[in-house]
């Protein structure tokens, strides 16, 4: 029990995932700014968002709805996306718990983010905030599904294991699944996806700045739009930790493989980076119509390759 | 029927940066009919401009809008110019055109990044506008000022580009263009871009010419109306370009009509400034003692489209009265059409389609008695005398027929 709570709140869990988090945010800025021929923030400027949002500024209710959905809304985000990063972190320290079937709750609990803002906007009783929850579901009933394709083909490939332990084992054993043509279109797939789950431009539809003023977040203030801050932080690292350990073959723990490891996820979060810095938001219409047919097509034909042995 | 929901965009909004309320009344996602409410931005121009003496009337207009800071100035040179009935030293006409060419470029330019920002794509926005820069200093070093430039003046300029600077100018337009190469080959070869623009926002030819529009707007529906074509003031009869147009009438044709504007106004300032060195120095000003009694219409072409004064002069060193109408008053006006029918995402790119510049568009009418100051007539009223007016004269016409 003592140690589960350890595993929640210290390591691999919130405090963790929540600094590493931060710093990849602040990469991201740093490599935004720099594409962008800005200076970009120091490096503690996540942080410092964080810290003023908690403790420094109000947190604003809004007149119209429920305030106790609207506040339980951003702590149930970050539960869920510490949960999940659990869940995905363990495995890749070598932390072995025993839990078979992780990679299915892992899938479960990524959602969990996306249905909290979903309900949080909704219980704001903002019509942006509508117009950027009702988004953010087309935008996940047009990702899910090519995202269990994706996890689909992974465990096809290591032999039916349900256990990101066990995959990572199979990984290093040979080689990454990245190393074939399958794992390439996998990749490919995964990126989108959590270029999607992660509502970076150009799935930024729902938050849309420019078109409905932060959307799902317009009402937000204070310390509940901290968590959700935090949530982002927490999300830009377990994604691409996850992608690294069911594509990229995982971390190694020794020696010089402790850096190709960290270079491993930043590199991961760089590609995220340029994704989103060379394209422009499209519409939700577009979205849908990318992910249903384009991105399943390519994750279908990856599972048929991976049936005849590519 | 289903319940409409109101999407207010502004009266503050990251979308625009001046004060502005766009009222969406959307059904889903879909905008099914579109209010807008200005007025937050009033300054009173007209009426001030009143008790300005016209040297003092060219500052307070060039500052009118900040970004075709020269464009006001020059309608109102060209209507006072028209009331003393002189004409400008060639030299003088050739600054004008090359600062109200200079403007465009930076205009266009900034519209090209905010339009980027509009859509998401900060890249875009961050780039054009380190672009623009060089045609800024560009400005510092011709006028003084990187805005606002107060080259104008009656009869003239207040500084000539002399000999030494037109090689750095020169310089510095080869730089521009090749930024301008390759700003314009990313938006116009990026599939993204196309995707999400094409289609967009489409203001027919018939819509142009019901609604009035001007500028870029109206000539990305294949309308070919500039000013500096149809109405020639300054040096652009002398020098050799072309009015750009696009057919589509989407936000593309829209990007499409700015992006090469900008190479003519490039050819065009190479020209002025050619033209500059078969002049002689310092010659820029002709002497004006008096504005006589009488009315002048001046135009401009600014990068949005018309600007058009109206100055009536009555001897005195200050016009008895001046009307400014700025092209964003009739651009606003089609995104009746323009806006209806599209989804949330593709009317917000639409409305910055038109380069809307909202200070431009204030308007405000008191109707008084002059003895004891008390407002007579409310703004309904005013509507309807001006309909029933319209119907007075059609029926004159009617019966002259």
């Amino acid at each position: 029990m003592a140690a589960d709570l350890f595993y929640f709140l210290v390591f691999p869990g919130l405090l963790f995932v929540g600094i590493t988090g931060g710093f990849l945010s602040w990469f991201d800025r740093k490599v935004t700014a720099r594409v962008q021929f800005r200076k970009g923030p120091p490096v503690l400027q996540p942080f410092y968002d964080f810290f003023k949002l908690l403790l420094v500024k109000e947190t604003i209710l809004p007149k119209h709805g429920s305030p106790v959905t609207f506040l339980l809304a951003p702590v149930f985000s970050v539960f869920g996306a510490t949960m999940a990063g659990v869940f995905i972190l363990l495995p890749l320290f070598n932390i072995t718990t025993g839990f078979r079937g992780d990679l299915i709750v892992v899938f479960y609990l990524l959602t969990i983010p996306s249905f909290s803002y979903i309900i949080g906007a909704l219980a704001s009783g903002n019509p942006l905030a509508a117009v950027g929850g009702s988004r953010e579901v087309k935008l996940i009933l047009s990702y899910e599904l090519t995202f269990l394709l994706v996890i689909t083909g992974i465990i096809m490939k290591c032999g039916q294991q349900f256990e990101i332990d066990s995959i990572i084992k199979v990984q290093q054993a040979s080689s990454p699944f990245i190393g074939s043509v399958s794992g390439v279109l996998l990749f490919v797939v995964a990126i989108f996806c959590i270029q999607a789950k992660l509502a970076l431009v150009p799935f930024d539809m729902p938050e849309a700045e420019t078109e409905i003023t932060e959307g799902i977040f317009i009402e937000y203030s204070g310390t509940a739009y901290a968590f959700i801050k935090l949530t982002k932080y927490i999300m830009l690292f377990i994604l691409p930790s996850l992608i690294v350990a069911v594509l990229l073959g995982g971390f190694r723990l020794d020696g010089i493989n402790i850096l190709w490891s960290m270079l491993k996820v930043l590199g991961i979060v760089l590609l995220l980076t340029l994704i989103r810095n060379t394209n422009p938001r499209i519409r939700i219409k577009q979205a849908v119509r990318f992910f249903i047919i384009w991105m399943n097509l390519i994750a279908v034909i990856a599972l048929v390759l991976i049936t005849f042995g590519y | 029927m289903s319940r409409k929901t109101l999407i207010p965009i502004g009266p503050y909004h990251p979308l625009q940066e001046e004060p502005e309320l766009f009222k969406l009344y959307c059904d889903g996602e879909i905008v099914r009919d579109i209010q807008w409410v200005t007025g937050y931005n009033h300054r009173s121009i007209e009426k001030l401009s009143e008790s300005k003496t016209y040297e003092q009337v060219f500052f307070l207009v060039e500052r009118i809008c900040g970004i075709c800071s020269t464009s006001h100035p020059f309608a109102f040179a060209n209507a006072v110019e028209e009331i003393a009935g002189i004409e400008p030293t060639d030299r003088a006409k050739y600054i004008r055109s090359i600062i109200g060419e200079l403007e465009r470029i930076h205009s266009h330019l900034l519209w090209v990044g905010l339009a980027g920002h509009f859509l998401g794509y900060n890249t875009v926005f961050m780039w054009a506008w380190k672009y623009r820069e060089p045609v800024l200093d560009l400005f510092e070093m011709i006028t003084g000022n990187r805005n606002s430039y107060a080259m104008f003046r009656v009869g003239g300029v207040r500084r000539d580009i002399e000999t030494d600077k037109i090689v750095a100018i020169r310089k510095i337009l080869t730089d521009v263009k090749t930024k301008t190469d390759l700003l314009t080959g990313a938006v116009m070869d990026d599939p993204v871009i196309h995707s999400r623009l094409k289609g967009v926002g489409i203001l027919t030819k018939q819509d142009v010419l019901d609604y009035g529009a001007v500028g870029p707007t109206a000539r990305a529906s294949g309308v070919a109306i500039d000013v500096r074509k149809d109405d020639p003031y300054a040096a652009y009869p002398l020098v050799d370009w072309k009015v750009i147009t696009a057919q589509e009438g989407d936000v593309f044709a829209k990007a499409e009509v700015r992006l090469l504007e900008m190479y003519e106004s490039i050819s065009i300032i190479e020209q002025c400034l050619k033209g500059l060195e078969k002049e002689k120095e310092g010659d820029i000003l002709v002497k004006v003692n008096e504005i006589p009694e009488g009315i002048g219409n001046g135009r401009a072409e600014a990068p949005r489209g018309e600007v058009f004064h109206f100055v009536m002069s009555d001897g005195s060193n200050s016009p008895a009265r001046h009307k400014i109408r700025a092209p964003s008053y009739v651009n606003i006006a089609t995104f009746k059409k323009s806006c209806v029918g599209q989804t949330i995402a593709d009317a917000t790119i639409t409305l910055a389609g038109v380069d809307p510049c909202y200070c431009c568009t204030e308007r405000m009418a008191v109707v008084y008695d002059v003895h004891s100051g008390e407002k007579i007539m409310n703004a309904r009223e005013l509507i309807d005398k001006s309909i029933r007016r319209s119907q007075d004269i059609m029926e004159e016409l009617k019966k002259s027929k």
